[in-house]
């Protein structure tokens, strides 16, 4: 469990990080709580690793505009514990609190996570959910990609080979917001069996716009739009399971997947409707 | 006075090193060795045809490539079979190295030693080896059926089989009022220690010594071992385990392949050579344990006494048994826990199949005979509408029973006979603890809230303390340090605190002078090993003994010293005195030195020791029947097992749309005799807890047909975190054992071996179905729902 042979490049800027990721099969590191095992593993074998975490000018959480931004080295405990998130986007933090550990918290970053398009990420879900947008630099300098194009399948995403991932801006929820993240893992903090992250807007009592990311039972995380089905567990239901397609593994049978999502999605939207009244008063 | 510290529950003396740092496990040593790696099999059963290894010859820093064929002398022969049996009909050992065949993924077929781990991995993925892949046998039900073998000289894949009977078990069935048929399964698991095993070599060339580290249960067995495979005096070995990070079994088998190979290579190439194996390797190529089928067939009356327990289970025992058939034969025998059927009938039989090898886990046998057993009772009381603790209080031997015969041969070759327990109190103690009496109430008040729970109960009786021996050695310095030895090793057990309580109360000394060194055959050569619960027990009592020794002879030459009655005197803080007369007094350091003829006085007890004379002038300096020093050295042999026993119950909440089990309540009453430090006893309680919980809720190993272990990692391979454990309400009972000095029993594996049982009764109870195959994930227990809801 050794890592093969790789050239170690620790830039001191973006464009100097920008050019080493270039040369052939370049890696970026950044928390390296995926990629690290990965390497160990031998399952990923890159000639060169980018080590970012000398960039400090990717470590940032701030606000921009009407968008809330994080940087590409900001740590998920960092993320957690961060004011801005909870006041601007909660969603964050509550589906950061399933994330791993805190050793693992301590080194890996919340942007890491969405670059590595990670099916079961809670945050691969969350940034879907709320139609982040991916901010990434290359040779042609910087563009934004966003959630929805960004995720492409399991660990795939449509940056392009020598683009660096430098931020997530996720757009600021007002308090007529509410979300929720829910989910069932194995163990606490594992990747989950099956997980649910709500939104749903509520104008004087009444909900006015509700949609759900699901994730770990697809390629991608998939964002349904449920305002028209919300108030009908079983509408809510029937629409939700025409639209996946859990596996079978050796954790759970589909089936069961199907079930706890059928749970899930209640729970998630409940949550959420609950937390945006919580916000209201 | 001194304070007493047996029955103490004195701070762990190794901790402040452990948790600071300071350990030094086997990958802290030897940071400039050479590093070996292993290419090992990626087939379950195949035949190796060639292995081609021109394009990682150019490899910088690589060393040595090495194969079956380039193996030497004794080290090219099948690994030993440690434990024969007569049952043992076909027993079977690998290789160091893959000989033509390799039947398990994970087998080492190539060796490869580089100037770094890097390197020699490097060097590993550009060997090439083509084999003609040949059908495995995976599970049971296809070792049983046994359309392929696992080795081709031993038919339908069985290795052995037995068949022992007290009473005429099918008579009493036939005869008896009711009768009630069981099929029970439990899946594999493993120890897994977060270190994995490692073994470093070094080889004296001048002196033509070779010293070696390995990361085992018992450096005397390694040492054994490796000698005689490198055809080296024992003499010109020594093996030491330095700190070891967890054991559970899979650290007693030995020698492992690596064992013979790193201080083979060592000598062979001159330099020091290590390996560490890495968690993957750990999976693949180490051991598990558990698998096993049992069919039970048992008649018992209107009360629920059991008339004919008739077992008969298969056990699935990897590809080799180089440990022979121990924990079938455990199954067999502890099986029956605290109960006296009328008769009893068990047949087993093993199976060879192609997957990594099966040697004793924690617990090691007994889980599966306990979860066969409690889940017998529990259908007994199910069937005649009974309490589930009243049909178990019917079937327990009673305390004035003791000692109890089970007319059956344990592990030990010896009788298999209680030597002493109480177990109507231990479940008066448990009942009252989880309020057994009052759960019905409970379970109302949750249904009103909608919610669904369950209690579980289980029994077993654990044979400790199995000989055939260990041995202690006690030193008294002039500095007034006090140093210990045993042969056996520590995996963080606390042996360093708990032979340290038992010596300072015996010399009557402060626990701080005393120092414990375990594992080393430098300092004490004559060990068997830590396993089987056995380390208290037999280590404890020899370490005893020796002080005893000690302290007579201390006494007598103070005696000497003093002009005074050896009888009159006692030791206290390290001083001796006449009782009632503390200023008659000298050091227990002081007559260190006096016990010794040759006084330099380097150090001020030897100038202490100037104003007192021993000996007798008419004699040598050192008597005929005397030794120098101030030491003791004696042995601890049983002529039996001591038994432990203990009840565990569980109170469980099941959610009811996705089978979730959250633990609200986890109650432990457990017996080990005289307990020499409670902490300790606890800790061992809830690290076998935390196993058990796993093997009930969370582990397995997940094989597919073609003999792929699917969740080599502890990304699948779900071993519990802190966060899945439950807090564990532990009361003590204290029968203690009349076989030995200190009347202690070991506790070593006891939380563990109810884990499966006290669930599976526990979940049966709150869903109201059979619950017949452990471990259980919330997708099946949702399934078993399903179908049972389809059925009905």
């Amino acid at each position: 469990m050794k890592p093969s042979r790789f050239h170690y490049v620790r830039p001191r800027s973006i464009p100097e990080a920008v050019m080493a990721l270039q040369r052939h099969n370049s890696k970026v590191l950044s928390g390296g709580q995926s990629l690290t095992p990965l390497l160990s593993m031998r399952l990923a074998s890159p000639d060169v690793l980018v080590d970012i975490n000398g960039l400090t000018e990717l470590s940032g959480i701030e606000l921009r505009g009407s968008d809330l931004w994080i940087g590409a080295i900001a740590r998920h405990q960092e993320v957690l514990t961060h004011d801005l998130v909870k006041t601007h986007v909660p969603l964050i933090q509550q589906a950061l609190a399933y994330v791993a550990h805190p050793v693992i918290r301590n080194r890996g970053t919340s942007v890491g996570s969405i670059a590595h398009a990670d099916p079961a990420g809670e945050l691969t879900a969350v940034a879907a959910l709320l139609g982040a947008r991916i901010h990434a630099s290359g040779q042609q300098g910087p563009r934004e990609i966003l959630a929805a194009d960004f995720f492409v399948g399991p660990l795939e995403s449509s940056l392009e080979h020598g683009e660096l991932v430098t931020g997530v801006s996720f757009p600021v929820l007002d308090a007529t917001w509410g979300s929720s993240c829910a989910e069932v893992a194995r163990r606490h903090g594992d990747y989950a069996l099956a997980g649910v992250c709500a939104l749903v807007r509520v104008l004087d009592g009444l909900i006015v716009a509700a949609r759900i990311s699901i994730f770990s039972v697809a390629g991608t995380p998939l964002v349904i739009d449920v305002m028209d089905v919300h108030e009908d567990p079983e509408k809510l239901n029937l629409k939700v399971q025409a639209l996946i397609d859990p596996d079978t593994d050796i954790h759970a049978t589909s089936d069961y997947r199907r079930q706890l999502v059928k749970t899930l999605v209640v729970q998630a939207l409940t949550e959420a409707r609950v937390h945006a009244e919580l916000r209201q008063s | 006075m001194t304070t007493k510290s047996f029955g103490e529950p004195i701070l762990r003396k190794e901790d402040p090193r452990l948790v600071s740092g300071q350990g030094r496990y086997l990958d802290d040593l030897g940071h400039d060795a050479l590093a070996a790696a292993f290419l090992r099999s990626p087939h379950a059963s195949a035949r190796i045809l060639d292995i081609d290894v021109s394009d990682a010859l150019d490899v910088p820093g690589l060393i040595g490539i090495y194969t079956y064929e380039d193996l030497e002398g004794r080290v090219a022969e099948p690994l030993p079979l440690l434990i024969p049996h007569p049952a043992l009909l076909n027993g079977r050992t690998g290789y160091p190295l893959a000989n033509e065949y390799v039947r398990h993924v994970g087998e080492a077929i190539v060796m490869v030693i580089a100037e770094d781990r890097y390197i020699a991995e490097d060097v590993v993925d550009l060997i090439r080896v083509s084999f003609e892949i040949l059908k495995p046998v995976v599970g049971i039900e296809n070792a049983k059926a046994a359309h392929n073998a696992v080795h081709s000289s031993v038919p339908n894949n069985v290795s052995a089989h037995s068949v022992k009977e007290v009473g005429d078990a099918r008579a009493m069935i036939k005869s008896a009022p009711h009768k009630l048929l069981l099929d029970l399964f439990i899946e594999r698991s493993a120890c897994s220690p977060l270190e994995g095993k490692g073994v470093y070599a070094i080889w004296e060339e001048d002196s033509q010594e070779l010293r070696l580290w390995s990361s085992t249960q018992t450096s005397t067995g390694v040492r054994a071992a490796v000698a005689a495979k490198l055809d080296l005096p024992l003499q010109k070995v020594e093996c030491i385990a330095p700190d070891v990070g967890g054991g559970f079994g899979v650290k007693i088998m030995h020698p492992w392949p690596e064992e013979v190979l790193i201080p083979w290579a060592a000598r062979k190439l001159n330099r020091p050579v290590k390996w560490s194996e890495d968690r993957r390797e750990h999976f693949i190529s180490s051991a598990h344990e558990r698998a096993q089928e049992h069919h039970i067939e048992v008649g018992f009356d209107e009360e629920g006494r059991i008339l004919g327990l008739d077992v008969t289970f298969f056990h699935d025992n990897g590809a080799y048994t180089p440990y022979g058939i121990i924990i079938p034969l455990i199954t067999s025998t502890q099986l029956l826990g605290p109960y006296k059927p009328a008769s009893y009938r068990v047949e087993f039989t093993s199976l060879f199949t192609n997957t990594v090898l099966v040697i004793p886990y924690r617990g090691a046998g007994r889980p599966q005979g306990v979860f066969a057993m409690e889940r017998t009772v529990d259908a007994i009381a199910k069937y005649l509408k009974l309490d589930r603790t009243v049909v178990r209080e019917r079937n327990f031997i009673q305390p004035h029973e003791m000692p109890y015969d089970l007319g059956l041969i344990f592990q030990d070759g010896r009788p298999l006979e209680y030597d002493s327990g109480d177990f109507p109190a231990s479940m008066a103690m448990l009942k009252k603890m989880v309020g057994w009496d009052d759960f019905e109430t409970m379970r109302s008040e949750y249904a009103a809230q909608g919610r669904k729970i369950g209690i579980g109960i289980a029994c077993y009786v654990e044979g400790t303390g199995v000989g055939p021996y260990e041995g202690g050695f006690v030193q008294v310095e002039t500095s007034g340090r006090i140093n210990v030895a045993t042969g056996l090793t520590s995996q963080g057990q606390g042996h360093q605190t708990v032979f340290a309580q038992i010596v300072a109360d015996e010399l009557g000394v402060p626990i701080e002078d005393v120092f414990v060194t375990t594992g080393d055959t430098r300092r004490f050569p004559y060990a068997v090993g830590t396993f089987a619960s056995r380390a208290a027990v037999m280590s404890g009592n020899a370490i005893a003994l020796a002080a005893r020794q000690v302290r007579d002879k201390a006494l007598r030459l103070a005696g000497e010293a003093l002009e005074c009655d050896p009888q009159d005197l006692e030791i206290v803080d390290g001083i001796i005195r006449v009782k009632g007369d503390h200023s008659k007094s000298i050091a227990l350091k002081t007559v260190a030195v006096l016990s010794n003829p040759l006084r330099y006085a380097f150090d001020e007890s030897a100038k202490a020791a100037t104003q007192f004379a021993v000996g007798d002038t008419s004699k040598p300096p050192v008597p005929e029947d005397q030794e120098p020093g101030l030491e003791g050295k004696d042995y601890y042999s049983p002529m039996a097992s001591t038994f432990a026993n203990g009840m565990h119950a569980v109170i469980i909440e099941i959610l009811p749309e996705t089978a979730e089990v959250k633990i609200l309540r986890y109650v432990v009453v457990h017996d080990c005799g005289r307990v020499i430090n409670p902490m300790i006893v606890e800790g061992q309680i809830h690290g076998g807890v935390a196993q058990g919980v796993a093997g009930a809720l969370y582990e397995r190993m997940a094989y597919d047909e073609s003999g792929q272990l699917q969740n080599a990692s502890f990304m699948d391979f779900l071993m519990p975190y802190s966060t899945e454990i439950p807090t564990v309400e532990a009361g003590h009972l204290e029968t203690p054992s009349p076989l030995n000095p200190l009347g202690i029993k070991g506790a070593g594996e006891a939380g563990v071996i109810p884990g499966s049982a006290v669930f599976a009764s526990a979940i049966e109870d709150a869903e109201g179905f059979e619950i017949r195959r452990m471990p259980i994930s919330p997708s099946e227990l949702w399934e078993l729902r399903r179908t049972m809801k389809e059925n009905a």
